[in-house]
């Protein structure tokens, strides 16, 4: 051995070599990279801004079955056409006048009478639908993980470091907070909250989905604040909080990361839930909860494809997300080491 | 054993406590004034007060938490703002068919889910374990509600299987005829989840001393998972059962909704979607001492099942 290893690998390089000899992590991470890429690109209008628009008409079948008998007479009958002539019609060299103007600016189209994946009930394209709706569960799912875990992180390191009264406190919460089951604490603050809307959800997630975070937080705070690392940084002066949150949350910050991926999955699903009742997203956002909501009553006339389109989506999704995650945690898992 | 108990009860009054003025907060402070959202769009001054006084929101916070705790102790939670039904009486008559319900479902969720849990652990590690294991993932991903919807449009809607919803007045009736598919889609939802936590139990005890003892005497593998191996994976499966019971009663609420079943879960929908408060705040309360009741029960059963626990 003549040359030696200055640094060492961190726990992050470790991880990520071990993340990368996992085939099925690595085609997973892929799938929700692809997904948050169309997230983005819906945010920010690139893809699907235009999803509002009645490109097809009413529940236009999806490309590979075929139009139908009753889309194409649907088209037909949709076609723009002039309205007889009124002699009586006081205002009709104004009206006239107007729908030049409108024709000028937006020139007739025919609708389709199928698309890609179908389209609903207004004729929306189902792909660009199933995007935008993405773009709402997603964005919730994510914001409201951080949200929750941001939460736990601060009380369990709180309650972890310090102990004694403070450890007490929060442990009061916590059985407080974990002896109502979850979904019945959603629905009560759904309940007082009484207004619908993206930040409601988001608040009703994170304020309740803080418990699991908090538990793993304050064992790791435990085992950590008696370690020689802290001591050394106490014996140089260094305040609370500065031991808290900069010398032991980059070390347990793995776990954190952990119990976000967990808690997205689950908090998606409870979007969905949410918004399929009628106590999430508001009327006019579309998310994939108001989308199955809208299905159940399609699938009765036969019009399958928005619920195999949003459910799908989900569940590759989730799927993806779920191997993710427990690829995470194995790979991050210091007992493997 | 009695000490203990009496013990555990006590510690509970605290986390009761809490629970109390959480829903107390929540209900009367975060959640705003009732009066105006039950003196409707014309109310004149006059009516709000009568309102406010008719529910004790005039008093000072104290008060109206005391009136809230009298509530509690003596099951009196005044009537349902939306229909006038006293909150107790619906309590009591939706429990029935909540548990119509859940008791088969959470019977042969449990019975299935150890069979299959230990019978995989035969051929752990193979191709077939892994491939169960995938469709466990996948079947998880998908929501509750596309298992409903296919499920309801499929087997009733169009096979005529079983009934669309409803409710009939007679147990027997009810548990054979209505309750059949939701006991069914229950099952489908739940068998994932339940399947992986199981079979993580079991894998936890077959890397066990006493496993390869049993091996090493001449035990055969059957003997061994279905004795040895059952009997030690009991005790965290015992805990999850009971843990979630009273989860269930709440979170069955899909499928009551959607089969139209009287039961708890599509009673707490109904009063969100109505601001019934009184109905929200009793339900919340009792299922918060449920689950606490529960766990105790579960630790209680621990013993029963391994005496090698000591309650102290």
């Amino acid at each position: 051995m003549t040359h030696m290893h200055l640094h060492s690998p961190s726990l992050w390089t470790l991880a990520w070599r071990r993340l990368r000899a996992d085939r099925v992590a690595m085609a997973a991470l892929a799938v929700v990279a692809g997904f948050l890429l169309l997230v983005l690109l819906s945010g920010t209008g690139l893809v699907a801004g235009d999803w509002e628009d009645e490109v097809a008409v009413n529940y236009a079948p999806p490309s590979f079955v075929g139009a139908d008998a009753a889309a194409r007479a649907l088209a037909q009958a949709q076609l723009p056409r002039a309205t007889p002539s009124n002699a009586f019609d006081p205002l009709a060299a104004e009206l006239a006048g107007l729908k030049a103007q409108v024709a000028a600016t937006h020139p007739p189209v025919e609708k389709r009478t199928t698309l890609l994946f179908g389209a609903d009930k207004w004729g929306h394209d189902i792909v660009k639908k199933t995007i935008k709706g993405g773009e709402t569960s997603i964005v919730v799912g994510l914001v409201s993980a951080l949200l929750a875990v941001t939460l736990g992180t601060l009380f369990g390191a709180v309650s972890g470091f310090y102990g004694g009264w403070v450890d007490d406190l929060f442990n009061w919460f916590y059985s407080i907070f974990t002896s109502i089951p979850a979904i019945l604490m959603i629905l009560t603050v759904a309940a007082v909250l009484q207004q619908k809307g993206v930040t409601t959800i988001v608040l009703i997630l994170g304020l309740t989905g803080w418990t699991g975070p908090y538990r793993l937080m304050r064992a790791e705070y435990i085992k950590h604040a008696a370690r020689e690392y802290v001591m050394a940084a106490n014996a140089i002066g260094a305040s609370g909080w500065a031991r808290m949150f900069g010398h032991i949350l980059p070390n347990v910050s793995h776990v954190a990361l952990v119990q976000m991926s967990i808690l997205v999955v689950g908090f998606i699903k409870a979007e969905v839930i949410l918004s399929f009742l009628g106590f999430g997203v508001p009327v006019g956002t579309v998310s994939w909860g108001s989308m199955l909501n809208e299905a159940q009553n399609e699938l009765i006339l036969g019009k399958w494809w928005q619920l195999a389109a949003a459910a799908s989506a989900m569940a590759l999704l989730v799927t993806s997300f779920s191997l993710f995650a427990d690829a995470l945690r194995d790979a991050l898992d210091p007992k493997i080491k | 054993m009695f000490a203990y108990i009496l013990r555990r009860l006590w510690q509970m009054l605290p986390t009761m406590a809490g629970v109390v003025v959480l829903v107390f907060v929540l209900f009367n402070w975060v959640g705003g004034d009732p009066a105006y959202l039950l003196a409707g769009k014309m109310a004149d001054a006059a009516a709000i007060e009568n309102i406010r006084r008719q529910l004790g929101t005039d008093q000072p916070y104290y008060v109206q938490l005391w009136i809230f705790v009298q509530q509690i102790v003596t099951f009196d939670f005044g009537n349902a703002w939306s229909t006038g039904e006293p909150v107790s009486h619906i309590i009591a008559s939706r429990l029935g068919p909540s548990l119509t319900v859940l008791i088969p479902l959470t019977v042969l969720e449990t019975v299935f889910g150890i069979a299959l849990a230990l019978g995989i652990a035969f051929v752990r590690g193979s191709l077939t374990d892994r491939a169960i294991m995938v469709a466990c993932t996948v079947g998880m991903s998908i929501s509750i509600l596309v298992y409903i919807i296919v499920f309801q449009y499929v087997f009733a809607y169009q096979w005529g299987l079983f009934p669309v919803q409803g409710w009939g007045n007679s147990l027997g009736e009810n548990l054979l005829r209505y309750a059949l598919l939701p006991i069914i889609i229950g099952l489908a939802v739940s068998i994932a989840p339940t399947l992986r936590l199981y079979r993580s139990f079991v894998l936890d005890e077959a890397s066990q001393d006493y496993v390869r003892t049993a091996r090493a005497k001449g035990l055969g593998e059957r003997r061994i998972v279905w004795v040895h191996v059952l009997r030690n994976a009991a005790i965290p499966i015992i805990t999850h059962v009971m843990a979630s019971l009273p989860a269930l009663l709440i979170g069955a609420f899909l499928l009551e909704r959607f089969f139209g079943i009287p039961g708890i879960g599509r009673e707490v929908i109904l009063a969100v979607e109505r601001s019934d408060f009184p109905v929200i705040k009793a339900i919340t309360v009792y299922v918060a001492a449920a689950t606490m009741v529960f766990n105790l029960l579960a630790d209680l059963l621990y013993q029963a099942v391994d005496p090698r626990v000591q309650l102290r």
